[in-house]
């Protein structure tokens, strides 16, 4: 779009070469971007593209390095989040901002003008919230609501200062189909009123299904502007990738085997206040298999990971087994050297040290397991540098790892190439049982589907894989059975084939389906 | 206006090693400037404080002797905060080391026997151990905060030993001075070279430094140490334990402590008195950072320290002022340390924002 000579050509927002450096990296390269009002406007790119540098600039997060900002054909300075308000720019964060024990009222009134009395702001939340379809009591207090609920505060939170823009950073990527749907309703209302919406994601379908135009991301540069409903999936993520992603294929992953991995009716309570206890879960992996576990953040997949993982190891011993052998109150080492291995969903300060090298973040996770090959001295406990540092070179290659420079801190890498690394160093022993927990999240889509088709790969070679896992395109791309996931409860386990989006999505609401006739339908 | 720290994209090697020495300029150009305040020439105020005690073999046996304590004790508390525990008592370890490996001496002083001077050194780190091991226990039992803990035992021990050396263990033939009986000639723990006072604990010191390197450096047992420190649930996912690390850091610290008390008192004053120690065990604070956190580094922040002490009573004789100075010295170093290695890693940005910004800005 020309970004000068163009008078107030009633375009809401007009965006002209805007460059944000960090240092000499440029997070945003001469972005051009225009939203006229009244769209739902689509921001695609991968993770890193620089859709949060762009969206940050425009909130007054940042200030640019260069370039301009038109706002209904005045340029303008956003210093601040309130400036931006200000001018009628409302913004929804991918990651909540609210207290959890504080009311829905309360954490409204936080980032409203001191001065207005809590009872109103109640008022108007609660009006407005059923005005577009997003009831919410106001009275409730913040722990005590689903993910698509405490998003329903931010909307209406930024709703409240009547915005001519808002600003949605990936919102359905913690909700259900269901709720996307609502969502995507009140967005539409939000047209109809003459709003205008910039829609963050990487999810195509979405944004062909409700936006009107689209900019697309990469490097920092725009690589495409276009109307999404004209383009095929695959063209769009050719502009996002800048080349064809390469198809995760599970054939041949249907032989089962014994069963390598069992919870049978494991409990636990919640460890702090706002955790999820475990209630009565019943599951088998068998080797070959790959079972997703689906479900909407905040249900018990992380309490689900600590007790299968043995980081906290649960009290008795038989309500897990790995490959037959009761090791429910077993540390996380020993179930290592039983032959399963783990990889946690956060990658920095969990599955790796951020401020430590990859070579001592491989030590991290095998200083047990690989204790031979690794370790020296006896029982002093020498760790062999050398050793580890081939193992990790080794990784490193068979997984694509991109990197600066030979042994580079781990936080020094890209989400992807890090956790390509955190994978491929449990993929490296070649382990008996897999259990990972988000394999992709904040991945781009090059390293997702590389990951994805190493557990798939894991499983054929006769592992038993388990993945627990948000994002329904990536179960459907690698399991071979699912289960679903809701407030600490797992659902039956379904054969892949079987299910449906909508019936996973029903699932996740809470309806488990738990009948006598479901369970002896699917004994093996 | 709000001031802000924002991580730099890249951290300047060349900075990194030059910034204890910046810090050490700084110390000097400042300490210099209060001389001037106080009405005496900064030159000569600072060749006196730092120069003048390095020019006499005597004077370098005192700098030995003032070093191995803080050296032996920040290498212990380097453990420790390399693992995220935060001990600050280590004065107080240091006090109830040296009470606990002068039993031998004060209570079985007939007992005279090569024995005595190894068990006084062992029971020395035992009593510095289990003085640690109270705040150990609370903050991995009952969770409660060692900083807290640990500090104010410093204060249990000092009374204690005053209670002491003025009650059951006072000197019966010491005309009621508040001190114990001097020790034996076997309980006394000897010099290393014959050329002045300086005795083994500069030895103790050097050789603690050197293991502690070792296993940091090397060893499964440093690594786990380092993650720790860096993340609980990262070395809950390697499978350490962080109660086990609290336990094992806090009570290698104490010991060390203890170690340094019992040399001390066994070494340079040879009998307990109410005061034992000018700080050593706040002091080593500062050497643990000033050094990095690196036992080597350690043993060079330890020796500059040291003659921080030295240059204090060296200026009190010949500029007649008070023993404050030394206490300002060494607080601004460690000011300059941590404020030179924070800017390394942070630049300063200031918000101007105005005021009502601030609650929504927090909440996000």
């Amino acid at each position: 779009m020309p970004a000068e000579g163009e008078p107030a050509n009633g375009l809401l927002l007009a965006v002209g070469q805007l460059t944000k450096l960090f240092g000499t990296f440029a997070a945003c390269d001469g972005i051009n971007l225009d939203i006229r009002p009244g769209e739902i406007h689509a921001l695609l790119g991968e993770n890193g593209a620089g859709k949060s540098t762009l969206v940050k600039m425009l909130f007054g997060v940042l200030a640019p390095t260069s370039g301009q900002i038109v706002w209904q054909g005045q340029p303008v300075r956003i210093a601040s989040p309130s400036a931006a308000r200000k001018l009628g720019i409302g913004m929804v964060f991918q990651h909540f901002s609210l207290f959890e024990a504080l009311t829905v009222a309360e954490n409204i009134a936080l980032s409203m003008d001191p001065g207005v009395s809590l009872s109103r702001i109640a008022k108007e939340a609660s009006d407005l919230s059923h005005a577009y379809g997003l009831p919410l009591d106001p009275n409730a207090h913040v722990a005590d609501l689903s993910v698509g609920e405490r998003q329903r505060i931010e909307i209406v939170r930024a709703l409240l200062q009547n915005p001519k823009l808002i600003i949605l950073d990936e919102p359905t990527s913690v909700l259900t189909p269901q709720e996307a749907d609502r969502l995507f309703e009140t967005l539409n209302k939000l047209k109809a009123e003459g709003r205008s919406v910039l829609y963050i994601s990487h999810r195509l379908e979405e944004v062909q299904r409700i936006c009107d135009r689209a900019t697309v991301l990469r490097h920092g540069k725009v690589t495409g502007a276009c109307d999404p409903r004209k383009e095929t999936p695959s063209s769009l993520a050719r502009m996002m990738v800048g080349s064809d992603v390469a198809h995760v294929t599970a054939e041949g992953t249907s032989a089962k085997g014994a069963v390598k991995l069992e919870a049978r009716h494991l409990s636990a309570s919640a460890r702090t206040p706002f955790a999820v206890s475990l209630k009565n879960i019943c599951l088998k992996v068998h080797a070959g298999e790959v079972l997703a576990i689906a479900g909407v953040a905040g249900n018990g997949q992380g309490e689900l990971f600590d007790a299968l993982s043995g980081e906290y190891p649960v009290a008795s011993d038989d309500v897990i087994l790995i490959s037959g052998k009761p090791v429910g109150t077993r540390g996380i080492n020993a179930r290592r050297l039983m032959g399963a291995g783990f990889v946690p969903e956060e990658r920095h300060g969990h599955a790796a040290v951020s401020a430590l090298s990859l070579s001592d973040n491989l030590i991290l996770a095998r200083s047990q397991s690989d204790r031979r090959a690794f370790l020296g001295g006896g029982p002093l406990g020498l760790i062999r540098q050398d050793a580890v540092k081939m193992a990790a070179k080794r990784i490193s290659a068979a997984m694509d790892v991109r990197k600066s420079g030979e042994n580079p801190p781990a936080g020094s890498l890209s989400g992807g190439n890090l956790q390509k690394f955190i994978v491929g160093r449990e993929l490296d022993r070649q382990p008996t049982v897999l259990i990972v927990n988000q394999p992709t999240w904040g991945v781009d889509a090059g390293a997702a589907s590389r990951i994805r088709q190493a557990l798939v790969d894991l499983a054929k070679s006769g592992s038993a894989v388990l993945v627990i896992s948000q994002d329904l395109d990536e179960i459907f791309e690698v399991a071979t059975e699912i289960a679903v996931i809701s407030e600490g409860r797992l659902s039956d386990i379904y054969p892949a084939s079987d299910l449906s989006r909508e019936k996973i999505g029903l699932l996740m609401g809470g309806m488990y389906g738990k009948t006598e006739t479901a369970e002896t339908a699917h004994a093996h | 206006m709000r001031i802000e720290l924002e991580r730099r994209p890249d951290v300047s090697k060349l900075f990194s090693i030059l910034s204890p020495f910046i810090a050490l300029g700084l110390t000097l150009v400042f300490g210099g400037i209060m001389f001037m305040i106080l009405g005496k020439d900064p030159l000569a105020a600072l060749y006196s404080f730092f120069v003048e005690p390095l020019t006499e073999v005597w004077s370098l046996h005192e700098l030995a002797i003032k070093a191995a304590p803080l050296i032996l004790i920040a290498v212990g508390l380097s453990v420790c905060y390399c693992s995220n525990n935060w001990n600050i008592g280590a004065e107080g370890q240091f006090i109830m080391g040296a009470i606990a490996g002068s039993i031998l001496p004060v209570v079985f002083y007939e007992w005279q026997s090569p024995l005595v001077l190894p068990l006084m050194m062992l029971l020395g780190m035992l009593g510095g151990a289990l003085f640690a091991g109270i705040p150990a226990f609370l903050k991995a039992h009952l969770n409660t905060n060692e900083i807290l803990t640990s500090l104010m035992l410093v204060y249990v021990a000092q009374l204690f030993l005053d209670w002491l050396v003025r009650g059951p263990w006072r000197n019966p033939g010491g005309m009621n001075f508040p001190e114990t009986r001097t020790f034996d000639a076997t309980a006394i723990l000897p010099e290393m070279i014959a050329s002045g006072r300086a005795h083994w604990g500069f030895a103790f010191a050097i050789i603690a430094a050197v293991l502690i390197w070792f296993m940091m450096r090397y060893t499964l047992k440093g690594f786990e140490i380092t993650v720790l420190g860096q993340s609980e649930r990262a070395g809950r996912f390697a499978g350490f334990s962080s109660r086990k690390m609290i336990w094992f850091s806090m009570l290698l610290s104490g010991a060390l402590a203890g170690l340094a008390g019992i040399a001390e008192v066994s070494g340079a004053i040879q009998q307990l008195r109410p005061v034992i120690s000018p700080g050593y065990g706040f002091t080593a604070i500062i050497v643990a950072f000033l050094g990095r956190l690196n036992p080597l580094g350690i043993v060079v922040a330890g020796l500059v320290l040291a003659l921080t002490y030295l240059g204090g009573e060296a200026v009190q004789v010949s500029l007649q002022i008070s023993d404050k100075p030394i206490r300002v010295f060494q607080g601004l170093l460690l000011f300059f340390v941590l404020s030179c290695d924070t800017l390394i890693h942070y630049k300063i940005r200031m918000m101007w924002y105005d005021l009502s910004d601030t609650a929504s800005e927090g909440a996000r």
